[in-house]
């Protein structure tokens, strides 16, 4: 499970002489949902058509599956299922005929093909319009025709530009279903957005953009505490005396703050409602409510961006 | 650095979809039909005067395809034809562009070269398809309506022709094609095609003798024409329509012919038999370089496009 699906190492590309990605290093291990984040312009997409040997690397090194994407492309495209940003199909056939001619590309066999296109549509819950014009669908239909795609590959790697973006909420629901699938099947998912609510529920570790650097690479907690430093808010409501001196006692806990009649708030680098309620309980006070906030990638984003607004003038 | 793999991989996937793409298209559709349509009216118009003038001519047949009131079907496939290699090419590559198909097409296993070259061909073979449907149509109706079956040579010069029309339509075919992947808009591109084809083919004839007189320093009447001659033949068109004449009339022996004709000069000058017919061999012989001249032509703009293409960056 350790193994290392993408790997790249000071990955740059530069158009005339500018670095649009600068010397970005991140791995991607197997079986792992991966998020590339950061605002419009910051390098995601480029860093994807990179790993995908469709845009020159300017300098560094980029693995997928052990193989280098430039020299041997076929091989990378054979394994890797790519669902573009606002994936486009031919509007004037059919999906099962759009999912047939990527299909002959793929070089699938004639005698699985049909198969395998019928079980996916299957799959993405487009069984009833397969011999419907892809004119007619609607975005997350197309999205969703896109995943289709993936599955016909039998892709190892899932690499998916803002798939989420334009999406109505049903639709983004049922989508991140289908990628949260995917990895339940043992594909790798690396995933772009810049939508962080919705991405925060399925990734396992983000890399945070900024201008074509990364600015942080590790999983939503771990980036919490070092962007908010103490990432657990902790609510109690409670009725009793000198309650606030005892939870402030709790091991973990760095700072209490009073919310008004009977509220504190807690700042915890972990969750520590577990050990509040006790100390309710042991002071013989009555628990009225008890609740955390998790750290948020918005709340994350928006800090990071904020201390680092000097470094962004140029974007 | 060798790339892995061949670069030919999914060529023939890119090129039956293309072709099948082509032929639903209804845009090349009514483009074929309209010309199909027209050429059958010429013809129709050049059997009636050809019954009524020549009795004795040995070419009869041949004379389908020049003769036909104020446009024989020559001129108008020099015209027309164009048109249709453009409605195939103006939205190659841009369209795969536009309807953001080009990145998911082109993360398959497959190298930029086959989709390039899959929708050059295809586009060739439609407009062959077109093409020699066309001829096939203009040979039947010659048949039924002269009523005299045209000898091995006529057809065998038809047959050039047949060759010559597609090698000039797939020069203008490349011609959109470059500009489907230069510009990224569709109109854009269909607009300078069109654009490059009326200003070869209607203004370059008219404005290149004045600007080879401004260029020339040759005194004899001979030498001016020589100049003019070779900057006219920069169009295709002008090309094509020497071709047209050489090898659909054997007793034509100079591309110069009708041009010294025109300027009240005996060919006897030149040392030659006027009206002697020659073999088709030597009528391809004389047009050759002009034949060379629309092949090269077709390859040097699919190559310039093929280079703009693997350079071009994949997102929008």
């Amino acid at each position: 499970m350790s193994e290392n699906v993408i790997e790249a190492r000071d990955l740059t590309k530069r158009y005339n002489g500018t670095a649009v990605v600068n010397g970005i290093s991140f791995s991607v291990a197997r079986g792992e949902i991966f998020g590339l984040l950061g605002p419009n312009g910051a390098g995601k997409t480029t860093t994807i058509l990179m790993l995908l040997g469709l845009s020159d690397i300017s300098s560094g090194q980029a693995r997928v599956l052990g193989y280098d994407p430039t020299r041997e492309p076929l091989a990378v495209k054979r394994r890797v299922g790519y669902l573009p940003d606002q994936v486009g199909f031919y509007d004037n056939l059919t999906a099962a005929e759009n999912l047939r001619y990527a299909a002959r590309l793929m070089g699938i066999e004639r005698g699985e093909r049909e198969d395998k296109i019928t079980a996916s549509l299957r799959h993405v819950g487009l069984a009833d319009v397969t011999d419907k014009r892809v004119g007619t669908f609607s975005r997350g239909m197309r999205q969703r025709l896109g995943l289709a795609e993936i599955l016909i590959k039998e892709a190892q790697i899932a690499i998916l530009d803002e798939p989420t973006s334009g999406l109505d909420p049903q639709a983004t629901v049922e989508l991140l279903n289908i990628i949260r699938e995917l990895k339940h099947q043992g594909v790798s998912v690396l995933l772009s957005s810049h939508l962080l609510e919705r991405v925060q529920s399925v990734c396992d570790r983000v890399a945070l953009f900024n201008q074509g650097n990364i600015a942080l690479i590790g999983t939503v907690p771990d980036l919490g505490r070092q962007v908010l430093g103490g990432g657990f808010r902790v609510e109690v409501e409670a009725e009793g005396q000198g309650l606030a001196e005892r939870i402030a006692a709790i091991p973990g806990v760095q700072r209490v703050e009073a919310a008004g009649a009977n509220r504190v708030l807690l700042f915890a680098d972990r969750d520590v409602r577990p050990e509040a309620a006790a100390a309710v309980v042991a002071a013989g006070g009555r628990l009225l409510r008890l609740s955390v906030e998790e750290p948020s990638l918005e709340a994350i984003y928006t800090r990071y961006f904020q201390t680092h607004a000097g470094e962004r003038h140029a974007a | 650095m060798r790339r892995e793999g061949s670069a030919l991989h999914g060529f023939g996937v890119v090129t039956l979809k293309e072709v099948a793409d082509h032929f639903t298209s209804i845009l090349v559709v009514v483009l074929v039909v309209l010309v199909v349509a027209t050429a059958v009216a010429v013809v129709r118009g050049a059997v009636d005067q050809i019954k009524e003038i020549t009795a004795e001519d040995p070419y009869l047949f041949l004379r389908l395809f020049t003769r036909g009131g104020p446009l024989p079907l020559v001129a108008l496939l020099s015209f027309l034809v164009p048109l249709i290699a453009i409605g195939l090419g103006f939205d190659a590559v841009n369209g795969e562009h536009n309807r953001r198909t080009l990145s998911r097409i082109l993360s398959q296993p497959i190298y930029r070269d086959a989709l390039l070259f899959g929708k050059f061909v295809a586009g060739l073979f439609t407009l062959s398809i077109s093409l020699i449907v066309l001829w096939l149509l203009v040979i039947g109706f010659g048949l039924v309506g002269l009523g005299v079956p045209p000898n091995a040579e006529e057809m065998a010069r038809a047959l050039v022709l047949l060759v010559v029309t597609i090698a000039y339509g797939g020069f203008w075919f490349a011609l959109a094609l470059l500009f489907s992947i230069v510009f990224r808009s569709a109109a854009t591109a269909a607009l300078v095609s069109l654009g490059v084809w009326l200003f070869l083919t209607i203004l370059w004839p008219l404005f290149s003798p004045a600007l080879a007189d401004a260029v020339t320093t040759a005194g004899d009447v001979l030498g001016v024409l020589d100049t003019r001659q070779m900057f006219a033949r920069l169009s295709p068109s002008v090309l094509f329509n020497e071709i047209v004449a050489v090898v659909l009339d054997p007793s034509v022996r100079s591309t110069q012919q009708s041009m010294l004709a025109a300027m009240g000069l005996a060919l006897i000058e030149r040392g030659a038999i006027p009206d002697a017919p020659i073999p088709l061999l030597q009528s391809v012989l004389i047009v050759w370089p002009q034949i060379v001249g629309l092949v090269a032509g077709t390859i040097l703009l699919f190559v310039i496009g093929y280079i703009v293409f693997q350079r071009q960056e994949v997102r929008a």
